[in-house]
């Protein structure tokens, strides 16, 4: 469902652009509100979320689509925790649908998806790796980078089992919006792809928004 | 075949399985669901990966010729024989809450082993007995249940998808330690706590062919068969 939001961003805390490649790790309070813009379009932002309080209880994809019966992320999807607990909710959303069952891109995985001599391209899980390599202070390792959220992405599961990655939903300025039900560390990668043509070969900017609760 | 085993409904077992070991897991009453993880043993931050494994597949459903991958690019295992035709890898175990709301919760106290245990339980008990813990889970899968999806997303469990006697067949690639349980799926629509057993035969089989139905299935199982070799011939996940 697509909903816009009211937020505005000159009222924002905090604004952060992260290039394509990189990735951000910051703490989002419970009550604030996450907001993350597809600056030119089609960009995927491969997005995980810890308990601040408790890192070994993380995003569960699993536990977040079994519980909604429904495959797709979009405004009022409930953000579940491996404990099966409220970790954030979409509250706006003005693309409709976004993917988690995809998971990042890898280097490995690529030699599997492309070629083998795809081996050496940057991908998400590395800068996952790296991310949590220098932020060790937080107690994070290779362990707790699970099964991610593809904001932006559009992968259609079809009636007879099958999984097509399509062309995107989303295009330039589009946003994904999140208050956080509890203190959580947010990690994003943005994806570095460019084997695949979802996003025209062309990995963009993204840019992230941070509200305190009471804008609200 | 080397040994045959059951492992009755709402319980848990894990194994450690080399390279050239065939796993065949029987639902021997019809109705049961297998919840499985897989990881390397000499590397357990190796480990099954299901978002791998459906799109380098472009498959939602598990079901012959389909490989497991794990987040590594290599192949845990191939399906090489399936009777069932669907297998689920994407809506993760009950835990006691869920079991507890929907059939009602057994103490082991008053029920001993008709306890209702759980898949999420189940994962940690076998789990922490190799070092494995919270952190360490991940999507797993669920033979013999199928979950569509519609159109619009809408996720269906079909209570009906697998019937006595209907097996599938894993042939392992490398040595892999199996967690796996007998609890119920998480979208069950059973009226009571469905407790079916499964039988599972461990046998030893050739390694793939060149012209292996698995590894020729789509060009990106001749990858992964490849990567898998590779770190075979290098020494890793071998005998």
């Amino acid at each position: 469902m697509r909903k816009e939001s009211e937020l505005l961003p000159g009222e924002a805390l905090s604004r952060r652009v992260i290039p394509a490649g990189d990735y951000w790790i910051d703490t989002v309070k419970m009550g604030q509100t996450l907001r993350i813009v597809d600056v030119e379009g089609n960009q995927a932002a491969d997005t995980l979320f810890f308990n601040a309080a408790d890192v070994a209880e993380g995003y569960s994809a699993v536990d977040t689509i079994r519980e909604q019966c429904n495959v797709y992320l979009s405004c009022g999807s409930k953000l579940l925790s491996t404990a099966g607990n409220l970790m954030a909710e979409i509250v706006a959303d003005t693309v409709g649908r976004h993917d988690t069952l995809g998971g990042a891109c890898a280097s490995e995985s690529n030699t599997v998806r492309y070629a083998l001599d795809k081996r050496t391209m940057h991908a998400c899980r590395d800068s996952y790796v790296l991310a949590v390599a220098q932020h060790d202070r937080l107690g994070l390792g290779k362990r707790d980078l699970s099964h991610n959220i593809n904001f932006f992405m559009n992968v259609p599961v079809t009636t007879g089992g099958g999984l097509t990655f399509a062309d995107g939903l989303s295009g330039p300025g589009q946003y994904v919006e999140m208050r956080a039900a509890m203190d959580v560390i947010v990690l994003i990668s943005n994806c570095p792809q460019l084997n695949n043509p979802c996003n025209a070969y062309n990995p963009t900017p993204l840019e992230v928004l941070i509200w305190d609760a009471d804008v609200r | 075949m080397f040994y045959e085993t059951v492992i009755e409904g709402g319980k848990h077992w894990s194994l450690t399985v080399r390279a050239g070991t065939q796993l065949r897991i029987i639902d021997r009453d019809g109705g049961a669901n297998v919840g499985m993880l897989l990881y390397n043993p000499q590397n357990l931050l190796e480990r099954y990966n299901a978002p791998d494994t459906l799109k380098c597949q472009h498959t939602f459903k598990l079901t012959k010729g389909h490989c497991l991958y794990s987040d590594m690019g290599r192949i845990f295992c191939s399906i090489t024989d399936d009777t069932v035709g669907w297998h689920d890898t994407v809506c993760g175990n009950a835990n006691r809450e869920l079991v507890a709301s929907r059939w009602g919760e057994r103490s082991y106290q008053e029920y001993r082993n008709e306890w209702t245990q759980n898949g999420h339980d189940a994962f940690l008990v076998e789990g922490g007995k190799y070092g494995l813990g919270r952190r360490d889970l991940a999507a797993n899968v669920n033979w013999f249940s199928k979950v569509s999806v519609a159109d619009d997303g809408t996720m269906l469990f079909d209570l009906e998808n697998s019937r006595a006697g209907q097996f599938v067949d894993l042939r392992f690639e490398m040595s892999t330690l199996v967690l796996l349980h007998t609890c119920p799926h998480p979208l069950s629509t059973s009226l009571t706590y469905p407790r079916n057993p499964v039988a599972l035969q461990l046998s030893k089989v050739p390694p793939a062919a060149d012209d292996d139905f698995c590894r020729n299935s789509r060009p990106e199982n001749v990858r992964g068969f490849t990567n898998t070799e590779l770190y075979r011939l290098c020494g890793g996940g071998g005998e």
